[in-house]
């Protein structure tokens, strides 16, 4: 209990001390902010060490029962050895063997992952162009006029397209993202008040 | 009264400590009410919070009175019991996503910490398995104690395996391709995509749909938000991410808040209709004379 009330505390003074220096025009209130995130650096390195540390444990223990994901967590296991291995001793610089297996293995990697979302984009589309409804039809004429007016055949087929391609991005598309961002800004302002206020406690893990 | 002098006593008189706090040291107590301490330009924003301030303490504080509002439902919270329910019919996971874009320190990750401990409680109680991959190990962390909790307020806090909730992997594309092949081996019956989500939102979504998860999103990012309208069966179009973790919560000063940000989206969208009108007739720009 007075761990919590610590906590909710703590959460009080740093929320209420960055909403105050934001608005002023104070050396001191300006170290201290910076004093602040320097902290929130120290904290979060050690987080990541529990979370690193975390997830070696699991995959030993995985790794030790047998069944098909056994693969899997030796392959995370020997890269996080090897990784940490060419890591201390040889550095990270260029010429480097950490740096090769970066660039040769996890960069293609993560294109990989990425180049992924082509095909998923197209899939996804497919399902949200289907004119089922009113408002299907009206997304599907509107997703073809913009993608014919952001190509050269559009231009070419008339300059009208173009123009009502711009006009939907810069009217009803605009319009209606300023709207849910000004909700969202009203939400997290919301949120990060009553955390200040000790009424949102869920960063206490539910308590 | 010239302005910045009316909004420092207006702030002076709402927030007392603000004045307590350290000044520049060439500074008097009169300076600073002149508007020396307070950083220029920023005018407009004190004045928005100060505004928020009252309108969500004036709605906490009807609540506590018992004035307590009417929320409409939101059809993605609705739709939780049954994800859940169905996932406990196919004996199948949950696997609950905050996305890659957002920490700890992010308002919408808080919200959706709150949604988590909803779902963990309902699947703890269903006795259903929820997988919780995370990208940052402090919402790792926080997610583990929410669900922890969650599992001891459903009565089964046997029922809690800290191994599903763990930390996965800073690399946002490292991040997406470890929760595709969780959700490629695990065949989850409900995917919550909750929080804020960068490039990684649609091939989350996707790989959700492909193992024929019902899938419930919600996010701040607008960008993503039309990929997970898309690729989703239910979403929470940005602020209704914030309204449905007051919905959940079950202390009506939560649920006030979102009462109070009626409130203050009432005054924005008439101070927009205002100011249309005074520039249309009068050509009185009240955006330039609100920033200063």
């Amino acid at each position: 209990m007075l761990r919590d009330w610590l906590s909710v505390g703590v959460a009080m003074a740093a929320g209420l001390f960055m909403t105050v220096q934001y608005f002023l025009v104070s050396e001191s209130a300006n170290a201290a902010y910076r004093t602040v995130l320097l902290w929130m650096q120290i904290v979060f390195a050690f987080a990541l060490i529990i979370g690193v540390i975390g997830v070696l444990r699991i995959h030993l223990k995985k790794l030790s029962r047998p069944g098909s994901g056994r693969i899997y967590s030796g392959t995370l296991l020997a890269g996080a050895v090897l990784m940490s291995v060419f890591g201390f001793s040889g550095g990270i610089e260029r010429g480097s063997a950490f740096l090769w297996v970066f660039d040769n293995l996890q960069a293609p990697m993560q294109s990989t992952v990425f180049s992924l979302l082509a095909f998923y984009v197209a899939s996804a589309a497919y399902r949200g162009f289907r004119a089922r409804s009113m408002e299907s039809a009206v997304l599907v004429i509107a997703a073809l006029i913009v993608l014919i007016g952001r190509v050269p055949v559009g231009e070419w087929l008339s300059p009208h397209i173009p123009e009502s391609a711009d006009w939907i991005l810069n009217v009803p598309a605009l319009a209606a993202k300023r709207a849910i961002l000004i909700g969202i800004g009203l939400g997290m302002i919301a949120t990060s008040l009553k955390v200040i206020a000790g009424l949102e406690r869920t960063y206490l893990g539910g308590r | 009264m010239n302005r910045p002098r009316q909004l420092s006593c207006l702030l002076s008189s709402l927030l007392p400590g603000l004045t307590a706090l350290p000044v520049a040291a060439a500074e008097t107590p009169a300076d600073s009410l002149s508007g020396g301490w307070l950083a220029a330009g920023r005018n407009a924003e004190l004045a928005g919070i100060i505004l928020c301030v009252i309108a969500l303490g004036v709605t906490a504080w009807l609540a506590r009175r018992g004035r307590t509002p009417r929320l409409r439902s939101l059809p993605a919270l609705d739709a939780i019991g049954n994800a859940l329910g169905r996932a406990t019919e196919q004996g199948t996971p949950v696997v609950y996503i905050t996305g890659w874009g957002g920490d700890m320190a992010r308002p919408t990750t808080m919200a959706s910490m709150v949604i988590l401990s909803e779902v963990a409680q309902n699947a703890a109680g269903m006795n259903c398995r929820l997988i919780f991959p995370s990208h940052d190990p402090l919402v790792a962390s926080v997610a583990q104690e929410t669900v922890q909790q969650a599992a001891r307020t459903a009565g089964r806090p046997d029922w809690y395996r800290p191994d599903d909730v763990a930390f996965v992997s800073q690399s946002q594309l490292g991040y997406a391709a470890a929760v595709d092949g969780l959700m490629a081996r695990e065949r989850p019956g409900a995917v919550f995509l909750l929080g804020t989500f960068e490039g990684e939102a649609l091939i989350l979504a996707e790989t959700a749909h492909q193992s024929r998860a019902v899938t419930i999103a919600g996010t701040d990012s607008t960008i993503q938000l039309s990929f997970l309208l898309v690729a989703c069966d239910y979403t929470l179009i940005g602020e209704e991410l914030f309204a449905a973790s007051g919905l959940v919560a079950k202390d009506q000063t939560i649920a006030a808040a979102v009462w109070g940000q009626d409130w203050l989206r009432y005054l924005i969208i008439t101070t927009l209709l205002a100011g249309g009108a005074l520039f249309s007739i009068w050509g009185f720009n009240l955006g330039a004379w609100l920033t200063g």
